[in-house]
């Protein structure tokens, strides 16, 4: 498996920056906001993410987290059960803006999914979407993002993955790919 | 985390540890999900269930109906006063039948011990026991482990006495089976006579004694007295059952700590518990019909994902 870095600490951390403004640029106090992170690996981004705002904006951002595995297109498809992880949305986003964050933007059945999710928790008046990676032209579904911190371009076989300072001890995003022969 | 073990729940006994803990967790994923306004996931849109009830049931065909239904399932429902049973069609061509319309997995409650086992051993769909006679009543036994695991911490340790008609109870096998699995010490209380000879055997303890019983434990959980299934007099009167063997406001307050005390329903009041104790703090019985739906979620979900297409 090669290994390279296509976002090191340094950038990353502009990355986010860079998403943050842009998300104020478009929704001012965060007032009618809710910043949604997908469970697993999106609720790394909220957190960073609602850390920065807050700290720029000084005041409280509406978060919540949201697990899909009960609305994914793949049950009984896999080997194992999924297992579920925690919802938290502990206020109705009836008529909210909702931006739905996550770490990789791949296929598109995961937003799929989350988009389905969400709607038990109300009719939102807008869904964005942030992804800190969108891999381009792996798309199996029509789904965008709105806000996007780096696009790159892979091969089916190659994996991306963003990694974290409190989980694997650096903030950087990596891609994986298989060596020639082997795999 | 692994799948569960088995393709069908027939029994608690066939389990194992990590099969309990898995519905376990699933349950509680469950949970959060049944208190959303909108209760409902899409996961089984594509399964269709059959209920098949040959004996009277309230609480639990309820619960697994609503289940089901947020679980998204298609779902029939068959009873067997209103079928062809009375007309004398075999249990297996009853079940073939019903198959024979495309469906995936089979909720069954029988009369006869075995029902369900004989069942998965012969039709080609998932089977779950909802209650086979007085042999065992899995989803019973899960959710008030589960209950109790909610209420106390951990199930590990603690002390649990099945208080009643153990040797008409497919609730207290299940139960005994489920406990010890989870690590809790077992007893069985009630009157000699419907108390089953052997069930020593099973790592239980047994006592006569009502108020020894409550002495030793954490945990009550009151059985009805099941006069429908006694062919003969077990003991003089339920007068005299309820004086003896009742659970009162005046033998818990006389214990120097606090009890948790289930009931699987339909409860007897006046008989095996009175009404101040059913009502009471201490009584989780309205929290253990909650917990069941998660509980049968969780078992349909864990058991449809083993479905091939």
């Amino acid at each position: 498996m090669k290994k390279q870095v296509i976002l090191n600490e340094q950038h990353f951390d502009l990355t986010l920056r860079r998403l943050s403004h842009q998300l104020i640029e478009n929704h001012n106090d965060f007032s009618e906001t809710v910043l949604i992170g997908l469970q697993p690996r999106g609720i790394q981004v909220l957190t960073k993410l609602k850390e920065i705002l807050e700290n720029e904006l000084g005041n409280q951002i509406r978060c919540g987290t949201l697990d899909i595995t009960f609305f994914r297109d793949d049950f009984r498809r896999r080997e194992k059960p999924l297992i579920p992880s925690v919802t938290n949305i502990d206020f109705s986003i009836e008529k909210k803006r909702v931006v739905l964050i996550d770490d990789v933007l791949y296929t598109g059945r995961t937003i799929r999914s989350g988009l389905d999710a969400l709607l038990a928790f109300g009719r939102p008046s807008s869904v964005e979407l942030l992804v800190v990676i969108d891999r381009r032209f792996r798309r199996e579904l029509p789904i965008q993002a709105d806000y996007i911190g780096k696009a790159v371009d892979t091969l089916t076989q190659e994996r991306v993955s963003v990694e974290w300072l409190e989980i694997e001890g650096k903030n950087q995003v990596i891609l994986f790919t298989p060596k020639e022969g082997h795999e | 985390m692994n799948n569960l073990s088995v393709e069908n729940l027939i029994g608690i006994k066939d389990l194992t540890l990590e099969d309990i803990e898995l519905i376990f967790t699933t349950a509680d994923s469950f949970k959060e999900i049944i208190n959303r306004p909108i209760k409902k996931v899409p996961s089984l849109r594509d399964i269709t269930i059959a209920n098949l009830f040959f004996e009277n049931s309230t609480r639990t065909r309820i619960s697994f109906e609503l289940a089901q239904k947020r679980l998204s399932a298609d779902i029939i429902n068959f009873s067997a006063s209103a079928s062809s049973v009375k007309k004398g069609e075999t249990l297996i061509d009853t079940v073939n039948n019903i198959l024979a319309m495309k469906v995936d997995m089979v909720v069954m409650r029988h009369p006869n011990p075995g029902a369900a086992k004989f069942l998965s051993e012969r039709v080609k769909a998932t089977i779950i026991n909802a209650g086979d006679g007085t042999h065992e009543h899995p989803t019973q036994a899960l959710l008030d482990a589960y209950s109790i695991r909610e209420k106390l911490g951990e199930v590990a340790g603690k002390k649990v006495v099945i208080l009643g008609d153990i040797l008409h109870s497919r609730v207290a096998l299940s139960n005994i089976y489920c406990l010890q699995k989870l690590g809790a010490e077992v007893m069985v209380c009630g009157p000699t006579t419907l108390i089953p000879k052997h069930i020593g055997s099973l790592g239980v303890k047994v006592e006569h004694n009502i108020r020894k019983a409550l002495e030793w434990c954490d945990v009550a959980n009151v059985l009805r007295i099941q006069l429908e299934r006694q062919d003969i007099k077990y003991f003089p009167s339920l007068r005299e059952y309820a004086m003896l063997f009742g659970l009162n406001r005046e033998i818990l307050d006389s214990l120097d700590k606090e009890l948790v005390i289930l009931h699987p329903g339909p409860i007897n009041r006046g008989v095996e518990i009175t009404s101040e104790v059913a009502d009471g703090k201490h009584a989780i019985i309205l929290d253990q019909v909650e917990n069941g739906v998660a509980i049968r979620m969780a078992v349909t979900y864990l058991l449809a994902s083993k479905i091939e297409r």
